[in-house]
């Protein structure tokens, strides 16, 4: 099929950038959206221009590198997919696709589509994890009584890849539903209980110094997240947070 | 936010069913209801709520907008094209301007009536209550007047659309078996709600001499 495509280009983190016009033709329905864009960097380099810097990794759903607000949603049309997950066969002949970078004053664009998602690695450091013995004394897993409700929901939880669609999403530029599905997935877990009151605050706590916006419950995240993370972890939360602001010492 | 929105729309069922007293417009119903606001203005306990009410909509309107100003500061370049409908309601992400029209719309409501039931030197009714019956049903003999209020009611019903179930989950209270349950009340109580209020001007302007 024959396409339009209208591209964000920027040469790097001080240029202003602009959205730029792209035809496209020979594009086959089973391309994913990614060899769409590999067909077009060829067609670039080939005429000796500077192909289109986009993140990408796994192209198969789990790394979550391939940030694309395609057409006005993040990782175009489709429930529970990442932008290489995405067929073309979700579009027509003829059609315009307009692809923009994640927008978020705290994913900085680094070139064209690629965006600095260093802040969730900060909010990350700040609290998502579990402190271990690593002296040799390890205890099995399995001697840990866990509910199956709680294992299944910690596991719902820890499919978040990261991408940061959620944020993308939100007309508030919020990470709630990233920074909850971390701190569900460990709170939910007896290996994560010990430190739940410190990691509540202190992820929350940089998740706001990285300047993301304030959730307002839209909804947004939980229906562009390609995991489909519930907004129970961002409920779940909030009662972790205020359980923990209210009895810190 | 939550707290005072949840406070805001307690208020507002008792704020209702005090309005709906004027809807007996027989003089026995006229002295009855000034002799309500006299109580609601007088007893020292409602005065005590009422100064948590000023306090609740200062509160909850100022972090409000300041939480607004953080979420557009959070976007500082914009998307080209944005589909808000593919994933939220309108009025979910419209919170701010709904709250501000509510905001604009509680100053003028304020001055017509409470202002002039504490300062405006009313006149007195048989039972020598202030006579803020005829206050408002002068007012609601104003066409523009019953326009504007049924409007704005229309602009509070979408805010608690959202608003009434979003308090809930801002408190964590989320739940697979209640949440529908609760996200159903809101959408009930949004709707009966201002249209209770509304039905009052509408009432009065058609049916009251
Ligand atoms: C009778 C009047 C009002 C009622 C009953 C009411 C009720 C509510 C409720 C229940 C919420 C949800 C809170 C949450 O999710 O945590 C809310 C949110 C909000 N309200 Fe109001 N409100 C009223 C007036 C106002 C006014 C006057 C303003 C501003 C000028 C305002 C601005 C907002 C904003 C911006 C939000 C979204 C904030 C957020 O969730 O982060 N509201 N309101
Ligand atoms: S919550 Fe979903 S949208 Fe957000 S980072 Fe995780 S996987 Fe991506
Ligand atoms: S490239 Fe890994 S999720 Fe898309």
């Amino acid at each position: 099929m024959k396409l339009t495509l209208k591209i964000w280009r920027q040469s790097g983190p001080n240029d202003k950038g602009r959205m730029e016009t792209y035809p496209i033709d020979g594009i086959e329905e089973d391309m994913s959206f990614l060899e769409m864009i590999d067909v077009l960097n060829l067609q670039l380099v080939r005429e000796g221009k500077d192909p289109i810097a986009f993140d990408h990794d796994c192209r198969e759903g789990i790394c979550g590198m391939c940030s694309m607000f395609i057409n006005g949603e993040a990782h175009g049309p489709g429930r529970g997919i990442t932008t290489c997950q995405l067929h073309m066969r979700r579009f027509k002949d003829g059609d315009t696709i307009f692809i923009e970078p994640w927008r978020s004053g705290s994913f900085p664009v680094i070139k064209d589509l690629v965006v600095d998602r260093g802040a969730f690695d900060r909010i990350q450091a700040a609290g998502g994890f579990v402190s271990v013995n690593t002296n040799g004394n390890l205890v099995d897993g399995n001697a840990l009584p866990i509910a199956k409700d709680h294992a299944d929901t910690a596991f719902d939880a820890a499919t978040c890849i990261g991408c940061g669609a959620c944020v993308a999403t939100c007309p508030n530029g919020s990470a709630m539903l990233f920074v909850a599905a971390k701190v569900s997935q460990l709170s939910l877990l007896p290996q994560g209980r010990p430190e739940a009151k410190q990691r509540a605050l202190a992820m929350v706590e940089q998740m706001d110094k990285e300047g993301f916006g304030n959730c307002s419950n839209t909804g947004a995240c939980e229906v562009e997240c390609p995991k489909e993370i519930s907004l129970e972890h961002i409920a779940r939360m909030n009662r972790e947070y205020m359980a923990a602001a209210m009895t810190k010492e | 936010m939550a707290l005072t929105g949840l406070f805001l729309c307690l208020f507002l069922v008792v704020h209702l069913a005090g309005n709906l007293q004027l809807l007996d417009a027989s003089p026995e119903g006229r002295l009855k209801f000034n002799a309500y606001a006299e109580f609601m203005t007088s007893f020292p306990l409602i005065k005590v709520v009422s100064y948590v009410l000023y306090f609740s909509i200062l509160f909850h309107a100022f972090d409000g907008l300041l939480l607004a100003l953080q979420n557009r500061r959070a976007r500082p370049v914009r998307y080209v094209k944005e589909k808000p409908m593919a994933n939220r309601t309108w009025y979910s992400g419209q919170m701010a301007v709904l709250g501000t029209l509510v905001l604009v719309f509680l100053v003028i409501h304020m001055k017509s009536f409470w202002y002039e039931m504490h300062w405006g030197g009313l006149p007195k009714d048989a039972d020598g209550n202030k006579d803020l019956f005829t206050v408002v049903n002068a007012a609601f003999h104003q066409g523009w007047y019953v326009a504007l209020y049924v409007g704005m009611m229309g602009v509070l019903a979408f805010h608690l659309m959202h608003g009434f179930q979003s308090a809930f989950q801002s408190l964590g209270l989320n739940h697979p078996r209640y949440t529908p349950l609760i996200k159903n009340v809101g959408i009930l109580f949004a709707v009966m709600v201002p249209v209770l209020f509304a039905m009052i001007p509408v009432w009065m302007f058609y049916f009251n001499a």
